[in-house]
């Protein structure tokens, strides 16, 4: 129970900056995603105890922002973008290549926990459609064959123990 | 090739594709970096409001409001119900989101000095000694190269205290989103900024009164940002010339869809629509059927109606919208219907809820063209289309409603024959699906 000393530390590092304590929120939503994977009920009622919000305040915002998973995911996020600029370069075939590679719908996790896979709304990289991000990480340009291979990768660093899709991510450090 | 203006010159991007670009070195050493702030500094702020309102700038988020106007706005001296001066705020919206636009994304990866200079320069034209950088959540990559600018820019003493001995302070600040396409809104980024929901605000108050955290606030685009260095440096004239007579300046145009070079590139206002799409490498896999100009929400333009300048008051005559820039080309192999559904998925989820002619709007049009493509429409539905539309433009807080409205409508009016098609042959079918293009992808611009 309570947040953890690293995200509490990295909530009050950059405290100085916003005028009110609920702008904390959406910071201290995006650690305890980042550490935990998703945000769970008991968290959301540490964080309103870390921030002096009550637990609606802390509700209502984690369920209106889709990063916010409220929800266990897999280890992998796969997020395919299927709009416009995607989807006339063949994002549909990427996501049934997907769904058939991983065994899953979108929008399902694997039984092993291993990987979520997911539409997405726009990534802003509609120049080099189609587009897709896993974890943190954008792979963009894609065909089928590239997208089997990134998803084999994903799944041999994960069996190796490593981080995946966190290629840019230093620790505890916000942004 | 054709860019027919002998005043044009790259402002934001003369040097995207080099090396090493991103680099505050880079930046002073190539680009002149930090020369206008240090004009800027020597002149008062109204003087400079003043040269970016001659510069024509409008801006570049997708409203094109003047920017200079939208600076003057801002009070002198605001003061608290006790008499005590109150803080101005100076806000970035990196909130890219809007399907189809992208260009926000490359000023951050390659030349994202050039955007933080101008927003030290626009705090010093509003007065204001702090500045939040709101970028979407999504962009871990974008926020942290960010972040890295301005450590560097502190460290070189363009950010902080007593910015080049001239007594003025200014501080950055970053803030990410966490996913939400709504918090490109201004007054819902704001919300958003505040650690709320990314609900829209009734306005007035307008953000010049009342904007983040209460306070006397100014929003701009990255985009708009990074034109204002050049502005000062080279002055008002050299840029207004760029542009039409009522904006002054490049764009920043992203080419997406069935164009054989897709890309982000940086033109002059008096070029087509059809000669951006020769720039952009030509068509791909068939003959041009209809173009998105300006990101998801500005209405179609069919192929015969692309020959318009891209200009804001062009395309406005048009009976579309310049909007952000983001230019959406689809070839003949794409059924409209199919294409207006991928939009509309996009708003049905992305609406904020708060008004309930855009919640249950969205939703009902999404449904109906689910419906229209499962075989189920029928001839009534083309005119119901256009009465849900009419009950949402302009019914509420923000303009999101309008932009569903943009796609909804464009494609029945301008394609009823495919509509009307679709519902005598039972859906898609008996039509057949859109045959994706999906094979390698040429090299894009950046």
């Amino acid at each position: 129970m309570a947040l953890s000393e690293k995200i509490k530390n990295t909530i009050n590092g950059i405290r100085h900056q916003f005028p009110t304590e609920q702008a904390l929120l959406l910071p201290t939503l995006h650690e305890v995603q980042n550490e935990k994977g998703w945000v769970s009920m008991d968290s959301m009622r540490d964080i309103g105890e870390f921030l002096n919000l009550p637990l609606s305040k802390v509700r209502e915002v984690a369920s209106f922002y889709t990063m916010y998973k409220l929800e266990p995911q897999g280890k992998v996020d796969v997020q395919i973008c299927t709009n416009i600029s995607c989807w006339l370069n063949g994002a549909d075939k990427l996501v049934s290549c997907a769904s058939k590679k991983l065994g899953i719908h979108a929008g399902e996790t694997t039984a092993d926990g291993k990987f979520t896979l997911s539409q997405v709304e726009c990534l802003a990289a509609c120049g080099t459609a189609p587009a897709m991000m896993i974890n943190e990480d954008y792979h963009e340009n894609l065909t089928e064959e590239s997208l089997i291979k990134i998803l084999d990768q994903a799944k041999s660093d994960l069996d190796a123990g490593k981080v995946v899709g966190k290629d840019t991510r230093k620790d505890g450090v916000w942004p | 090739m054709m860019y027919n203006n002998e005043h044009f010159e790259p402002v934001i991007t003369p040097n995207v594709d080099k090396p090493n670009c991103e680099t505050i070195e880079f930046y002073i050493q190539h680009e002149n970096g930090y020369k206008a702030l240090e004009k800027a500094l020597k002149m008062k702020p109204a003087e400079v409001v003043d040269e970016v309102k001659k510069s024509n700038l409008r801006g570049r988020g997708g409203a094109g409001f003047p920017t200079g106007m939208k600076w003057s706005f801002m009070p002198a001296n605001p003061v608290d119900a006790n008499g005590n001066p109150k803080p101005k705020y100076l806000v970035c919206n990196a909130d890219e989101g809007e399907p189809g636009t992208f260009k926000d994304r490359l000023i951050f990866t390659k030349t994202p000095h050039r955007m933080i200079e101008g927003m030290i320069i626009a705090g010093h034209a509003i007065s204001s000694n702090k500045g939040f950088i709101y970028i979407r959540g999504e962009w871990f990559k974008e926020a942290r190269l960010m972040q890295k600018a301005i450590d560097d820019a502190y460290a070189k003493g363009f950010l902080g205290k007593n910015i080049l001995g001239s007594g003025f302070n200014y501080d950055l600040v970053i803030y990410k989103g966490a996913g939400a396409y709504i918090c490109g809104e201004e007054t819902a980024l704001l919300n958003s900024l505040e650690g709320k929901r990314g609900e829209p605000r009734l306005k007035p108050p307008f953000p010049a009164q009342v904007g983040a955290y209460g306070m006397p606030s100014c929003v701009n685009n990255v985009e708009t940002f990074a034109a204002v260095p050049y502005i000062i440096e080279k002055g008002w004239e050299k840029y207004a010339k760029m542009g039409t007579e009522r904006s002054g300046g490049t764009r920043m145009i992203g080419v997406s869809g069935h164009v054989n070079k897709p890309g982000v590139y940086e033109l002059p206002m008096n070029l087509s629509i059809n000669d951006i799409i020769e720039i952009a490498g030509g068509m791909k896999g068939g003959k041009l059927k209809a173009v998105i100009p300006g990101g998801a929400s500005a209405p179609m333009l069919r192929a015969d109606e692309c020959n318009v300048l891209t200009d804001y008051d062009s395309l406005a005559k048009a009976g579309t919208m310049a909007g952000s820039g983001g230019l959406i080309v689809m070839n003949d192999t794409v059924n409209i219907v199919e294409a207006t559904y991928t939009l509309l998925k996009f708003y049905e989820h992305e609406s904020c809820g708060q008004c309930s002619q855009c919640r249950e709007g969205s939703h009902w049009l999404a449904r109906m063209f689910k419906r229209i493509l499962d075989g189920g429409g029928t001839q009534d539905d083309l005119d119901y289309i256009a009465k849900i539309c009419g009950n949402m433009a302009g019914q509420t807080i923000c303009a999101f409603a309008d932009a569903v409205t943009g796609p909804a409508l464009s494609s029945v009016r301008k394609f009823r024959e495919e509509f009307e098609e679709m519902v005598m042959k039972g859906g898609l079918k008996g039509i057949g699906r859109t045959e994706s293009v999906s094979h390698k992808m040429v090299g894009a611009h950046v």
